[in-house]
């Protein structure tokens, strides 16, 4: 996936306020993001990092009173922030399909799935599906087989509540695939699934990704899984981007502290009964952040020059960026 | 390995669910634990494993003391729970304290956290007032908490500090059981070590053991001594956790380790991820309840209740644990 040069999605220095124009609170902090035609890049971090907020500021969905601006927010090469807002969703509400932590509470309660696949078409499906309800029924079916759910037809007639966590899933997935998008951007899609439905989720969705092309945006708190899925990581603190790489490398030989620190305190790094290292305090909200180095007050590393200069995202090697002052060498 | 004398023993424990009567009467309950047995011993941890439906938030209700099991016996101590009478389950209750998945909602919000703390000893009716305040303060420098955080209520703090406190809460009446239920799974990493940090300190101090509740094999990994892996109200596998982790018997474990993320395992290696998801509780199947998921399954798996093997230590639920995998 990597050494492609035309991102289908290219984010500059985007910035997401709440709070007041005079007491600005942001959620995101200048990020730059993008990402490959078919490749899936994780955005990770803790709580409160603006991930998600990030992921609404691509899709347009960040309601006011926030504010959202960005040197450039392109997909598929069209800055998206200079386009009316019809002829944006024309080309990004198609293009980009979302999907959600909780199936249950996205599907709507008094519809059959049917009906929202059939909705779904009906907006976002090519032409003879928009013109025929035979067509959308066939292309419904085959949705529902290509995320592999038994006895589509009769799936057709159920409501939500008659589905698992798992099916409801799918369902969520096959809905988001009639658009036929170019990118889907799953937050959090595997979080409230038992593990082996979240292993069959995810499988699921690397499958997609290799028979479509599709570039996935993968929102997530959790780095196994990131190591298990993603091309290329993109660690988030505070509403900052620390560090991005390709995700041997990344996970491997982290460079930023905080990215090593996630890792250290992740069950599963270390051996049975050990210990686990921890990151003192809490993130800080948007209305505490450091003048310096975000991270500064919680940092094993830190020094004078940390809390006093805030870093800036450097390029390391290839694709991987860090933002610290001394970025940790490969060991 | 079994040093000291039991604290908790649980034999072929079980909890049904009737469904009330009305236009869909149904003759068949909800078997959430049908038939559970495993000794906990004093200041160990025993890690119940399981996914939605296993029956291990119902397994610790029964502890809990907050329902009275359907059948077999529960022994606190030597002491029947199940069949206590009132008398006896209030002097067993303080013994047995609980810590939720979600400190958000398991903290009164109108409370402070002082008289949160306190609360457990006020309804004990044990020592003055200045005792529990200094109880209580004694507790909140025990988990890491300062003073100043005695008078503050449970939104100004944050989610692990909040947890912070919900520990405290239940070490209060000096519990001989902790009973943690997903103690950590609403928590961020980093915050996740600190708490699991924090039991792993707690007991080693007080003796506590812990009846940890959990999905996360990972974290299992870090804390359990013993595991017991659950599957739609029945144990299928038990036995210590080195052993469990390091030659799982039972397919269903097997599944679960296969589809438990790794942070060292890179996607290229394929992984076997059984296919469906739990049945219903309430068909009350012949045969082993995992066998329509398991790769492993036979003809005869649809007719036999899987046999209980010991092999070394561990206690597998499969007609095939025997045999080489």
């Amino acid at each position: 996936m990597s050494g492609k040069c035309d991102a289908l999605v290219e984010i500059r220095d985007l910035r997401v306020d709440f709070g007041t124009p005079a007491r600005p609170l942001p959620a995101v902090d200048g990020i730059d993001l993008s990402i490959g035609a078919g490749e899936i890049v994780a955005l990770v971090g803790e709580s409160g990092s603006g991930k998600s907020v990030t992921a609404l500021a691509l899709m347009g969905l960040v309601d006011v009173p926030a504010r959202v601006a960005a040197q450039r927010i392109a997909f598929a090469g069209r800055d998206l922030l200079q386009m009316r807002a019809a002829e944006r969703r024309a080309l990004a509400g198609r293009g980009i399909a979302m999907i959600f932590q909780d199936p249950h509470a996205s599907l709507d309660p008094c519809y059959t799935v049917g009906n929202q696949l059939d909705e779904a078409l009906r907006f976002h499906g090519n032409a003879q599906e928009r013109a025929s309800k035979t067509v959308r029924r066939e292309r419904s079916l085959a949705l529902l087989g290509e995320v592999e759910i038994a006895d589509a037809a009769a799936r057709l007639r159920s409501y939500p509540h008659q589905l698992s966590g798992g099916m409801a899933q799918r369902v969520m997935i096959a809905i988001a695939l009639a658009g036929r998008p170019r990118l889907l951007i799953a937050d959090e899609p595997t979080t409230a699934l038992d593990v082996t439905v979240q292993a069959q989720v995810l499988a699921l969705l690397m499958r997609v990704r290799d028979e479509r092309a599709m570039a996935i945006l993968l929102i997530t708190h959790d780095l196994a899984v990131v190591a298990e899925t993603a091309d290329r990581a993109v660690v988030m603190y505070a509403g900052q981007v620390m560090e991005t790489g390709t995700v041997p490398a990344l996970f491997d030989a982290p460079r930023h502290p905080y990215t090593r620190a996630l890792l250290d305190a992740s069950p599963g790094h270390g051996a049975a009964r050990e210990r686990l290292r921890t990151i003192p305090g809490v993130v800080p909200g948007a209305a505490h952040r450091p003048p310096g180095c975000l991270l500064a007050p919680r940092c094993a590393f830190a020094a004078e020059r940390c809390t006093a200069e805030r870093p800036a995202m450097r390029r390391i090697a290839g694709q991987a960026s860090v933002r610290c002052h001394f970025a940790l060498t490969a060991e | 390995m079994n040093a000291g004398p039991p604290l908790l023993e649980a034999r072929e424990l079980a909890r049904h669910y009737r469904f009330p009567g009305g236009p869909l009467k149904r003759r068949d309950a909800v078997r959430a634990l049908d038939g559970v047995s495993f000794t906990l011993r004093e200041g160990r941890t025993l890690a119940v494993v399981g996914e939605s439906g296993c029956g291990k938030s119902t397994l610790a209700r029964q502890v809990t003391m907050i329902e009275t099991p359907t059948s077999g016996t529960l022994l606190l101590d030597g002491r029947d729970v199940a069949h206590a009478d009132a008398a006896l389950r209030r002097k067993l209750r303080p013994q047995v304290q609980m810590v939720f998945q979600n400190p958000y909602a398991s903290l009164n919000p109108r409370r402070t956290v002082g008289a949160l703390l306190e609360e457990p000893l006020v309804i004990q009716r044990r020592g003055s007032a200045a005792q529990r305040r200094e109880a209580a303060l004694a507790m909140l420098a025990r988990v890491g908490l300062r003073p100043e955080h005695y008078a503050r209520y449970p939104h100004m703090f944050s989610g692990g500090q909040r947890q912070r406190i919900a520990v405290a809460r239940a070490l209060m009446l000096n519990p001989r059981l902790v009973v943690a239920d997903e103690p950590i799974a609403a928590l961020d990493v980093s915050t996740q070590a600190q708490v699991l940090n924090l039991l792993a300190d707690l007991q080693q101090q007080l003796r506590v053991a812990y009846l940890f509740i959990a999905h996360d094999l990972q974290v299992v990994r870090l804390i359990a001594d013993d595991v017991m892996v659950m599957y739609l109200g029945k144990a299928v596998e038990q036995g210590p956790a080195d052993a469990i982790f390091g030659d799982p018997r039972h397919p269903y474990t097997q599944a679960l380790l296969a589809s438990t993320p790794s942070l060292a395992r890179r996607r290229a290696n394929a992984r076997a991820i059984p296919r469906g998801e739990a049945a219903s509780l309430t068909a009350a199947l012949a045969g082993c309840a995992f066998r329509s998921r398991c790769p492993r399954a036979i003809a005869r798996c649809a007719v036999e209740a899987p046999p209980v093997v010991t092999i070394g230590a561990v206690r597998v639920a499969c007609i095939r644990a025997s045999e080489p995998a």
